[in-house]
């Protein structure tokens, strides 16, 4: 992730410890990655969730400063509080580490703004618990309110259960915090930014972002 | 003092790993399973001998980090 941000927006991102209680002066954008956090013992994020330096990334979302979190980083903004809903076990059981397309809902948030809506991308999944979870009234207004920034899908870009890989309810693979300025993934979009590696489709999620932040700035 | 914090899915949440047990215990030929739930126990000694005071604590315990209440219930008892 570190290496992707470098890459596209060309800034050496600053790595914070889960025991600091300060974000550098001058964050604009907090990447939470995924990988394993405390062992995902008790539930997958629930502890990393409560890391001392998870109040200043929620006064910084709660300022509309811009925060990301990918697989695990999911798990865990959904553990703060900072996302609804959860993310279970895989509905087949099983760890699930391959590519996976995903189409983007919409491309008027500084994070999709380097998609077109309704494009298709294709990048990696890895987990275990990807299975998102909310009750109805949750979703029902995550829909209603376009808060769905990604969604598993075929190569065609149409639902279908057979690519909703791990049966997260909606197809949903994506969404974003009420103000739009939290966005929680379970794909790897960092993954996929550079054609050696087989595949540059995540690199508009990273692209878009340092525009609209050399926008902002 | 023993308490015991008793962790459940919440009616209505999908839980398939408790599936998935059940289908085991079947080909088990464990006779009259209709079906199982997966939860956790949280075995917990509280300190001092007042029960409200443990009950109260361990609610906190349970709302804070041990239960995640959007798909989980919770059951605190303290055993004495």
């Amino acid at each position: 992730m570190a290496r992707t941000l470098k890459l596209v927006s060309g800034t050496e991102p600053s790595m914070v410890w889960h025991a600091d209680t300060a974000l550098p002066a001058g964050t604009d954008l907090v990447v939470i990655p995924g990988g394993f956090s405390y062992g995902d013992y008790l539930r997958c994020g629930a502890i990393a969730a409560r890391a001392p330096i998870m109040d200043a990334v929620r006064a910084h979302a709660g300022r509309g400063g811009l925060v990301l979190g990918v697989c695990n980083g999911f798990q865990i903004l959904c553990e703060s509080g900072l996302l609804p809903g959860v993310l279970m076990r895989n509905a087949a059981l099983r760890f699930i580490c391959k590519d996976a397309y995903l189409r983007v809902e919409r491309s008027d948030t500084p994070f999709t703004r380097g998609y077109n809506a309704g494009q298709v991308i294709r990048v990696p999944v890895a987990h275990g618990e990807g299975n998102y979870v909310a009750d109805s009234e949750t979703v029902t207004r995550l829909e209603g309110e376009g808060r769905v920034a990604f969604r598993y899908v075929g190569p065609d870009g149409k639902l279908d259960p057979r690519w909703n890989i791990n049966g997260a309810i909606n197809a949903i693979a994506g969404i974003l915090s009420e103000g739009g300025n939290v966005l929680g993934l379970m794909p790897h979009p960092e993954n996929h930014v550079e054609s050696a590696i087989g595949s540059t489709d995540g690199r508009g999620l990273f692209a878009g972002l340092t525009q609209y932040l050399a926008k902002v700035a | 003092m023993k308490a015991r914090v008793t962790v459940t899915l919440k009616t209505g949440i999908l839980d398939p790993q408790g599936k998935a047990i059940e289908g085991a215990l079947k080909s088990l030929g464990v006779g009259g399973v209709a079906s199982v739930r997966q939860g956790k126990v949280f075995d917990i000694e509280v300190d001092g001998t007042d029960r409200a005071r443990a009950e109260a604590a361990l609610k906190e315990a349970a709302e804070k980090l041990l239960a995640n209440t959007v798909i989980e219930n919770y059951r605190v008892e303290v055993l004495g």
